[in-house]
């Protein structure tokens, strides 16, 4: 374990992944301690540009922009954390089920999964949005969560499979465990590495799907993420009008966060999977 | 049936027609888990707006004919699917009394000319890119590798805000949005092509350049693996010069990434409508947009239903074109012959 974070501190990729994650982290969360403001309060005139009373400017509403950006951050992180923790916890449960069990319980499993591949799942999530008329931040890491799990499933199952072909799976059976022993005890701690990455992918993925539907007009209800401050330059036209305080900052946020966290994905990869590094 | 490859696409249909079922169905019950009468809700919603009340009523009726709610779910069910195959999806809430089948056919040719090419010159150019980096390494790759983590990382709509707004509003060199010139009309005549070719170009390249990140990175991964593989060093051994190797090395590591691209038509799908919406480009993403905006649901159900059959229908042609590509797939057909 320790020469495992010694191998990811030597990566400079992993260190710049996760210098910027703890920016954004501290932002969104140390932010809003230090700075309790609520953002949907009208403090200015409508598109002042940033200034020393507003460090971002305002919004199309006199809304404070920076105080937007921290809870918006907040609120994307939170959404792309449940939804990252729920589709991994689908993911896993379903995929090391299919790949211990095999035969007819893999068949009808890994059916399951690919028929969910294959619908797009921005359709699932826009008709679960609309169908669900007051979203909150969590409900709507819910509904993210429960559609992204197919990806981590088919995954896991193809390591799970390979796992279970090593001997101290057919010693531990001949101990008499029963299936659910033998994939929490023997088969996840094999693959715990696996298994977190998967969980920063999907953590990502929540944060862009979040994005996505809040900018479609399906985000959060009364709530400010990154991406409701992005459907609001698209709608009030901040971008025609070149406020680019109001969506700048944003966009910044949002590309940093997923950012960091793919660049730390990929260089746990790395470490993790000797043949990709290369000296 | 005797034929295997006829017998892997038969195979592949079934599952394609399985998931458009489902899709399907989603499309129908979803929706329907909305609380109360979603007629009387837009009905009500137009009442404020002033329209008169027999018109009202006439409105009322046509919705609670066309949603049948008056009947059982199940009746209502198969009334929807029948319209469907008959290419019926109903009549708009915010343009009534407008067709949806008409709002879409307009929209669509719109998207499928920016996503097609979009997605499918990423996916050459990324592939390509990767597998250079991968066998070229030191400086050029580890560059390219970075600069295809950034962008392949900067989710597409947010690119196409930061050039509207560099490129198209700070300094003007393109326009500021729509699918051609307000007050023009769409002719074939050479004028309105470029002008649409004006307009195409920023939405293209924030799509574009994502998608080239994307795959290069993937390729680039696949081509480390192959060529650290075992029958590169014994090709190399062997003294068989580089270019050949090379040619060993992108075929193995092509066959993932043509699944990479049936991936990547769904998985783009959600930007690259956020991103039409960005450019209000008329196509169904913009569509998308306003129906969400005005709680449109017949619209908003027909645009996810066309999202579906089109992610659908590009899914099961790159599955048929594997099955010709993967020698192992055709090795098994021409041995049986």
């Amino acid at each position: 374990m320790k020469d495992i974070f010694i191998l990811l501190f030597r990566s400079k990729r992993f260190i710049v992944g996760f210098v910027l994650f703890l920016a954004v982290l501290s932002f969104a969360i140390i932010g809003p301690m230090l700075n309790p403001k609520n953002p949907f309060q009208m403090v200015g005139g409508l598109f002042t540009p940033p200034s020393d009373k507003f460090i971002l400017g305002t919004d199309n509403l006199g809304r404070d922009v920076f105080t937007q950006l921290m809870y918006g951050t907040r609120t994307s992180l939170l959404i792309g954390c449940t939804a990252g923790v729920i589709a991994t916890s689908i993911g896993v449960t379903i995929g090391s089920i299919a790949g211990y069990k095999g035969g007819i319980v893999e068949e009808i499993l890994m059916g399951i999964t690919n028929v969910f591949i294959t619908i797009p799942s921005i359709v699932v999530l826009i008709l679960l949005s609309i169908a669900i008329k007051t979203r909150s931040a969590a409900v709507m890491g819910l509904v993210i969560g429960v559609t992204s799990w197919p990806w981590t499933a088919r995954a896991v199952r193809a390591q799970t499979a390979s796992l279970k072909t090593r001997e101290h799976i057919d010693i531990a059976r001949i101990t008499g465990f029963s299936s659910i022993e033998m994939i929490v005890l023997e088969i996840l701690p094999y693959m715990f590495s696996y298994i977190f990455m998967a969980f920063i992918l999907q953590f990502s993925g929540g944060i862009l799907n979040e994005a996505t539907l809040s900018m479609l007009g399906l985000g959060p209800y009364q709530t400010v993420s990154l991406g409701v401050m992005l459907h609001w330059s698209l709608l009030w036209e901040a971008v025609r009008t070149g406020a680019w305080w109001a969506f700048i900052p944003p966009v910044i946020c949002l590309s940093m966060t997923t950012f960091s966290l793919m660049s730390m994905n990929s260089s746990m990869d790395e470490v993790f999977n000797p043949r990709l590094r290369r000296s | 049936m005797k034929n295997p490859f006829v017998r892997y696409l038969f195979q592949k249909l079934l599952w394609y027609i399985l998931a458009f079922f489902i899709a399907v169905s989603l499309n129908f019950f979803l929706p329907r888990l909305i609380p109360g009468n979603p007629v009387a809700v837009i009905v009500n919603q137009m009442a404020t707006g002033g329209t008169p009340s027999e018109a009202l009523e006439k409105l009322y009726a046509t919705y609670m004919r066309e949603f049948g709610l008056d009947k059982p779910l199940y009746v209502q069910y198969f009334n929807y699917l029948r319209n469907i195959l008959r290419w019926d999806l109903g009549t708009s809430f915010m343009l009534y009394p407008g067709k949806v089948n008409g709002l879409i056919g307009r929209a669509l040719p719109w998207t499928i000319a920016l996503q097609i090419p979009a997605i499918l010159s990423g996916w050459i150019i990324g592939n390509l890119l990767g597998a250079y980096s991968a066998y070229k390494g030191g400086r050029f790759d580890s560059v390219a590798f970075t600069l295809s983590l950034v962008f392949s990382n900067i989710p597409y709509y947010c690119l196409a805000i930061v050039f509207l707004y560099l490129l198209a509003v700070k300094f003007a060199i393109f326009p500021v949005g729509g699918g051609y010139s307000f007050g023009t009309v769409p002719t074939l005549s050479w004028r309105f092509i470029v002008d649409a070719i004006h307009h195409y170009i920023l939405p293209y390249c924030s799509m574009v350049l994502v998608a080239i990140g994307g795959q290069a990175i993937g390729m680039r991964e696949m081509s480390i693996y192959e060529l650290t593989s075992d029958y590169v060093n014994y090709a190399r051994n062997l003294g068989i010069r580089d270019e050949k190797i090379i040619r060993y090395v992108f075929r193995n590591a092509m066959l993932p990434q043509i699944t990479g691209l049936a991936i990547s038509f769904g998985t783009m799908m959600g930007g690259a409508l956020v991103t039409e919406s960005v450019f209000s480009y008329p196509g169904v993403g913009s569509l998308l947009f306003t129906a969400i905006r005005q709680t449109d649901y017949p619209l908003i159900q027909g645009c996810t239903l066309i999202i579906t059959i089109a992610v659908l229908v590009a899914n099961f042609l790159v599955e048929i074109a594997y099955g010709f590509i993967d020698p192992r797939i055709r090795a098994v057909q021409l041995g049986e012959k």
